[in-house]
């Protein structure tokens, strides 16, 4: 299956800084079921979102429920950002709400990998970078854009500063080429096959029939 | 992999076990791994079983390929074919049909091997030393408790593993935590790993792969390893293990899928040459000073966020920086806790001892003994979910569970239960003191309250009616 392609994004950008947001908050546990249903979005930090998940009663003091953040295409977040669940429900919300980037210090490993079979640009930035972009974002209450660029590798800020960020290659390729992650390992079968006749002589023990 | 002595720099154990798995280099550190075995589970294992069906596409070693029901299962007495979860009964449906079709190991909700997947991995010997695991499971770090490489992975990766039995991976840096002096009276597994993770903090680990090292490890069962193991990924590192020594080898040793004969000698004599070379250098280094370590429990809503059972929930003015101080204020809102309170004086409503973090028959056999003779506070509702069926009968053998249900525990059938909401409502906008490894907003229900602590703490709680200290039980 050929992955959703993303070379550059330019858009309202949501600052949502918190430390340790977890993918339980990024997709609640009770919004999985409702997802089949209802598709992957309105589910997004379900919990938090809304003062009743049931009813779909607004928070409105939640970022993503304010004019003009309600649009964003861009989360700005804090250090840790998807650590917990292995969920890929986290990244696929993110994605049915619009957002194509999330900018952060730092990612939980597992979602890292899981945004870029989702669409979404993983984009870390050191931690006093992601804070002023934030900052700049709230002084203009989120009436400006950002542009992340996967071609270039390159942030631009409201300010219209650049910052360079890198992607892990194959994440980046999964992105800009919408690659078959499958296809692609089944073109090295001849060193799949290799590796496995070198192993079953090295660990025969480790094979199972 | 011998040691290689008077080389200039040695070798850890995980990049002996990673060079190994090493199918291509695929540049910019990312290397395509040789997957040994792979585990599903019902919510995200039958995710990627039908994505492969709807790919056409079947297993590429379907041997290696493992799965239980255990997430979605019904944990109330007599082991049933629905789920309480709405949706759960067709997961464990399809789970079935398309085990059954490809032939994989398929351990159903009557099977004697059913339980948490991290607990049957290493009880029927999946789970085994140098082996790469993967399981579309955060806690599958847990396995790294027998030494197996193993990390926990997405959906898609779960397909991608299932399609070639191989994945691209990162290569992460190399920690090791070293845990020196010895445990106190009331001081197990978990409470040093919920004290690392207060010190290092929840991203404390991003990109590395964690080795826990030191005597206090080498003198530990594989159950508590497992215990430390599995909360790797609550400091987000990925994997965390232990590598093999004898008190590993005597473990995995005989278990159903263990290897037999020559080929266990041959197991033998790998793991045994598969060890961290002395002049190894790791990218991070950790210490732990056991002696100073009391019984632990954590007062916010992220694993972080822990004291000793003994002191005060925290002043968010003290926070180590802006980001702290906002999550602390946040947590105290959550839980509904003031800062200076003493965590001995908070009341609980329920108390649960079950998960890949503490449900193992080492646990039972420590919470039977705060319990013994003892019962369950007025208006506590306390419930125990074995890690497995095997632990269950175990546990039932030896008359754990008469001791744990006289004290006015729920006896249950094992699975995943109250670790994360499936619909149950028992534990609703209570407040918990709990066995397992997340202690995040809405994870146990909405609204619930989740305070992690070791299983003696636990049941010392669920007595008192409030976070007790356990020390005021044991001998
Ligand atoms: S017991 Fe909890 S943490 Fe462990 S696999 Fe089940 S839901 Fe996940």
């Amino acid at each position: 299956m050929k992955l959703e392609q993303l070379e550059r994004v330019t858009g309202i950008a949501a600052p949502f800084m918190r430390i340790n947001i977890d993918t339980d908050q990024i997709a609640p546990t009770r919004e999985h079921i409702r997802a089949r249903s209802e598709g992957y979005g309105p589910g997004l930090f379900g919990e938090i979102r809304y003062r009743d998940p049931e009813t779909r009663e607004e928070n409105p003091d939640f970022v993503l429920n304010k004019v003009p953040y309600r649009k964003a295409q861009i989360l700005i977040a804090d250090r840790n950002f998807g650590c917990g669940s292995s969920r890929e429900g986290a990244p696929m919300h993110l994605r049915g709400f619009g957002f194509r980037a999330v900018v952060a210090p730092s990612f939980g490993g597992i979602f890292f990998n899981n945004c870029f079979r989702n669409g979404i640009a993983p984009v870390m930035l050191p931690e006093a970078d992601v804070h002023t972009l934030a900052r700049q974002v709230e002084e203009k209450g989120g009436h400006t854009q950002i542009t992340v660029d996967v071609v270039a590798s390159k942030l631009t800020g409201p300010d219209g500063k650049v910052y360079a960020f890198t992607l892990p290659a194959f994440g980046r390729r999964m992105l800009l080429e919408g690659i078959d992650e499958i296809e692609q390992t089944l073109t090295m079968t001849p060193e799949i096959d290799a590796y496995r006749q070198r192993d079953r002589a090295k660990r025969g023990w480790a094979w199972l029939g | 992999m011998p040691e290689t002595p008077g080389a200039a720099q040695g070798r850890t154990y995980f990049d002996k076990v990673w060079d190994d798995h090493v199918i291509a280099d695929m540049g910019d550190n990312t290397f395509l791994l040789s997957m040994d075995r792979l585990f599903l589970h019902d919510l995200s294992g039958s995710a990627a079983l039908i994505r492969l069906e709807q790919s056409g596409r079947g297993p590429a070693l379907k041997n290696h390929v493992f799965a239980v029901i255990d997430h979605v299962v019904d944990t109330r007495p007599g082991h049933r074919y629905d789920s309480p979860r709405p949706g759960g009964t067709e997961l464990m449906v399809s789970m079935r049909e398309l085990c059954n079709k490809h032939g994989l190991n398929f351990f159903d909700v009557d099977d004697p091997r059913q339980g948490i997947v991290h607990v049957v991995a290493p009880e029927q010997g999946v789970a085994l030393p140098g082996l790469t695991l993967v399981c579309g499971d955060s806690h599958t770090c847990t396995l790294g408790g027998v030494g197996a490489l193993a990390f926990g992975i997405g959906s898609s990766e779960c397909l991608h593993v299932l399609a070639t039995q191989a994945l691209p991976q990162i290569k992460p840096k190399n920690m090791r935590v070293t845990y020196s002096g010895a445990l106190g009276k009331g001081v197990f597994p978990k409470d040093m790993v919920l004290a690392l993770i207060g010190r290092i903090g929840a991203n404390g680990g991003i990109g590395y792969a964690v080795e826990f090292a030191g005597p206090v490890i080498a003198d530990m069962s594989v159950e508590g390893r497992l215990t430390i193991c599995n909360m790797a990924i609550e400091f987000s590192a990925k994997y965390g293990f232990v590598p093999p020594d004898e008190r590993t080898i005597e473990y995995v040793k005989g278990r159903p899928f263990s290897p037999k004969g020559a080929d266990w000698d041959a197991a033998v004599a790998y793991w045994r040459a598969a060890r961290t070379d002395a002049n190894a250098r790791f990218d991070r280094e950790e210490a732990i000073d056991c002696n100073t370590l009391t019984p632990q429990v954590t007062w916010g809503t992220s694993p972080q966020l822990v004291v000793g059972v003994a002191d005060k929930v925290p002043d968010p003015k003290q926070a180590a920086d802006a980001g702290v101080s906002v999550l602390m204020k946040r947590a105290l809102e959550y839980m509904k806790l003031n800062a200076g309170a003493q965590m001995t004086d908070v009341p609980i409503d329920g108390a649960f001892i079950g998960s890949c973090t503490n449900a193992r028959i080492s646990d039972l056999r420590l919470a039977a003994q705060v319990l013994k003779g003892r019962k369950v506070a007025d208006g506590v509702t306390a419930i125990c979910i074995p890690g497995s069926t095997e632990v269950k009968k175990q546990a039932e053998a030896e008359g754990l569970d008469r001791i744990i249900s006289e004290a006015g525990f729920q006896w249950r059938e094992s699975g995943c239960g109250y670790c994360a909401y499936i619909g149950g409502d028992e534990f609703l906008d209570k407040r918990v003191v709990t066995s397992t490894n997340r202690n995040f907003e809405n994870r146990q229900g909405p609204k619930t309250r989740s305070h992690l602590a070791s299983p003696a703490t636990v049941a010392a709680s669920a007595i008192r009616g409030r976070i007790t200290d356990p020390r005021e039980f044991l001998a």
